[in-house]
């Protein structure tokens, strides 16, 4: 039995105020997320994958379905059981820079969850505490207390707003799209950051549209697209032996530094800078991609069914 | 040569004080090239760009000139400027699909926007439907919304509107980055495919993303605090770049297929250098795992090592021995 325990969940967004379909974001998601394992949710914009995050953190309520937390249905979850919840199950977000008021210092999202949590802490004991956290996250204290948002870069502002949660007892985190702000020679930094807090037993939800990223950090995969599961699994199974169609055309899009989208450019780039490419017609069949996942309206709210294909391998049937 | 930019000289007003995200820069663009512009935020990548085609407010020229198809092109002279704009250079600014005006239908943007540079031409519509029509979007998007279309549809719209009168340069500044791998990949091809038919003679490509280069482009310049560190074609900045930094920026980029438990990734530690008060030498040395004395006290020319490759760097221009490498 898994820590967390997503099971069935669906959420339907009114179209608009004045009626019409409801669109569901959500469709029958069903994980689990064991305790020290990371979970990668890829999925494109639109896919559901950030509702899904939000309604882990209560910030967003299921329609059906429900998210069970050691046994105990979270939306149950009141006052005292609620605060507990929170001291167990932090949010990081994608833009830092917005989780921090900037009219003060950056560190007040730490002295926050001291009125919240820890009012009757010493301050010595409390200095400790916070040290202690920042320590864990790779930064300095003399670098970061006292010092307002803008006076720190946005990978700072990620791990402080990691130390955060880890001021807590936290043991799951859900980070959605935390270094998709931050620099390429920061973010790989964060990510090895993640995986030592992982190897000290903190459980991560890892929402990402980046598959390399995904790759890199988590043990198992859950790939979303359009509010439901089309392939799930153990990663290393799920990039290396990919069964749908949808996560074979998603890897395949991936710009990657070391392989090309189509083999035949290769060639004409060796002839260097400004070397024409002649291979334009084969350019022009190879191409609608994007054409191909031209979003359809989902009708039914009911997902397509998973098949295992193998130990910790689900795959979806495909959808038209 | 198409675009030949000779000691650069870009300062920007911030609230702090005035910074020169563009620092005596010279490189040329040739002909059907494609050159990606790479660095990380804050490095003047935009701020080059942008100049080449319209010089915001905040924006001053300092020196140094800008050579168009031979011609001298007045960017300093921001009226001199508009009936090269459109016409001869072109920018997509970043965020710009975000930013059509949702209470007009894209054809009716799109004659505006011609209107307003003077052309009334509708045979240029016609060419807009057929290239519509080429990127597989179909005419019928001139007669919707902004907002009714994905953002993989308006940024390729976008491109089309900025290329309809087949300017010699076209400067797009982050057009693949706030996209899903799927409309990347629609919006990468696209621009190859514009400049094989010629309806873009060169391209300035501006992202920080080294790998939707490593599709696109044909040459790739890197900066690095507001100078260039590194310039050579795509194959060899990626499979062999000599600027350290270069090499350290590649070395952090994760790839499907790279995994913790096999491969542990390293960032470059400490951050760039603040552009109110950059080091004399160079601007790299401060992170650099090969930095010496010199370094941090002259700032290092951007020369030519090989046909092709420019790199600042004297590690690499005085042959200084590996020792220390990581």
């Amino acid at each position: 039995m898994s820590m967390l325990q997503i099971e069935q969940v669906s959420k339907l967004f009114q179209a608009s105020a004045f009626g019409g379909d409801p669109t569901p974001a959500l469709r029958g998601v069903s994980f689990g997320i064991g305790r020290g394992e990371v979970v990668t949710l890829i999925g494109e914009s639109g896919s559901g994958k950030t509702t899904l995050g939000r309604i882990i953190l209560r910030l967003a309520s299921a329609t059906s379905g429900r998210v069970m937390f050691d046994g105990t249905d979270i939306a149950s979850l009141r006052r005292a059981g609620l605060r507990d919840y929170y001291r167990q199950v932090q949010g990081v977000f994608q833009d830092p820079f917005s989780s921090c008021n900037p009219i003060y210092p950056a560190d007040r999202v730490l002295e926050l969850i001291r009125g919240a949590y820890f009012p009757r802490m010493g301050r010595p004991e409390w200095r400790a505490k916070i040290e202690s956290a920042l320590h864990a996250v790779a930064l300095d204290p003399g670098d970061v207390l006292g010092k307002y948002p803008h006076q720190l870069s946005g990978g700072q502002q990620q791990r402080l707003l990691i130390a955060r949660a880890l001021l807590l007892d936290v043991r799951l985190l859900v980070a959605d799209e935390i270094i998709s702000m931050l620099d390429a020679s920061t973010r790989v930094d964060i990510l090895n950051l993640l995986i030592s807090l992982k190897r000290s037993g903190l459980a991560i939800l890892f929402i990402t549209h980046d598959l390399s990223l995904g790759h890199y950090v988590s043990d198992r995969t859950v790939i979303l697209r359009r509010g439901a599961i089309v392939e799930m699994g153990d990663t290393v199974k799920v990039f290396s032996n990919p069964q749908h169609p949808y996560t074979r055309d998603l890897l395949a899009a991936v710009p990657e530094l070391h392989k090309k989208w189509h083999p035949a450019a290769e060639k004409t780039q060796a002839n260097g800078a400004g070397g024409v490419r002649t291979s334009t017609q084969d350019r022009y069949r190879a191409r609608p991609l994007a054409r191909r996942h031209k979003p359809r309206p989902v009708s039914a709210v009911e997902p397509p069914a998973l098949t295992q294909v193998a130990e910790d391998h689900f795959v979806a049937a495909a959808e038209t | 040569m198409s675009v030949r930019v000779e000691n650069l000289s870009i300062a920007y007003r911030t609230r702090a004080g005035e910074v020169r995200p563009v620092d005596d820069v010279s490189f040329s663009v040739a002909d059907g090239e494609i050159m990606g512009l790479a660095g990380e935020s804050g490095c003047g990548k935009s701020t080059l760009g942008n100049s080449l085609v319209y010089l915001e407010g905040r924006m001053r020229h300092l020196g140094g000139r800008v050579e168009l198809d031979g011609a001298g092109l007045p960017i300093a002279d921001g009226r001199a400027m508009q009936p090269h704009r459109m016409t001869k250079v072109s920018l997509v600014p970043q965020y710009a699909m975000s930013a059509l005006n949702p209470t007009r239908r894209i054809g009716r943007l799109t004659t505006d926007l011609l209107r307003s540079h003077g052309v009334r031409d509708r045979g240029v519509m016609t060419e807009m439907r057929r290239r519509l029509e080429l990127v597989g979007l179909g005419e019928s998007v001139l007669d919707r919304y902004s907002f009714e279309l994905s953002g993989g549809m308006r940024q390729r719209v976008t491109i089309i509107m900025s290329t309809l009168l087949n300017p010699s340069l076209l400067v797009a500044d982050e057009v693949t980055s706030a996209l899903d791998v799927s409309s990347q990949r629609a919006v990468g091809e696209m621009m190859i495919e514009f400049r094989d038919r010629g309806f873009v003679r060169s391209m300035i490509a501006i992202t920080h993303d080294l790998s939707i280069l490593a599709q696109v482009a044909d040459t790739i310049l890197v900066m690095y605090a507001g100078r260039l560190a590194e310039k050579a074609s795509t194959g060899t900045l990626i499979e062999a770049p000599l600027h350290p930094y270069t090499q350290l920026l590649l070395a952090s980029l994760p790839e499907v297929g790279v995994r913790h438990d096999q491969t542990t990734l390293t960032g470059i530690p400490g951050r760039p250098p603040s552009l109110l008060s950059p080091p004399p030498g160079c601007r790299f040395a401060g992170r650099c795992p090969f930095a010496r004395e010199k370094c941090a006290g002259q700032q290092p020319p951007f020369v030519q090592v090989q046909p092709g490759h420019h790199v600042a760097c004297w590690k690499v221009s005085e042959g200084w021995p590996e020792a220390g490498r990581a």
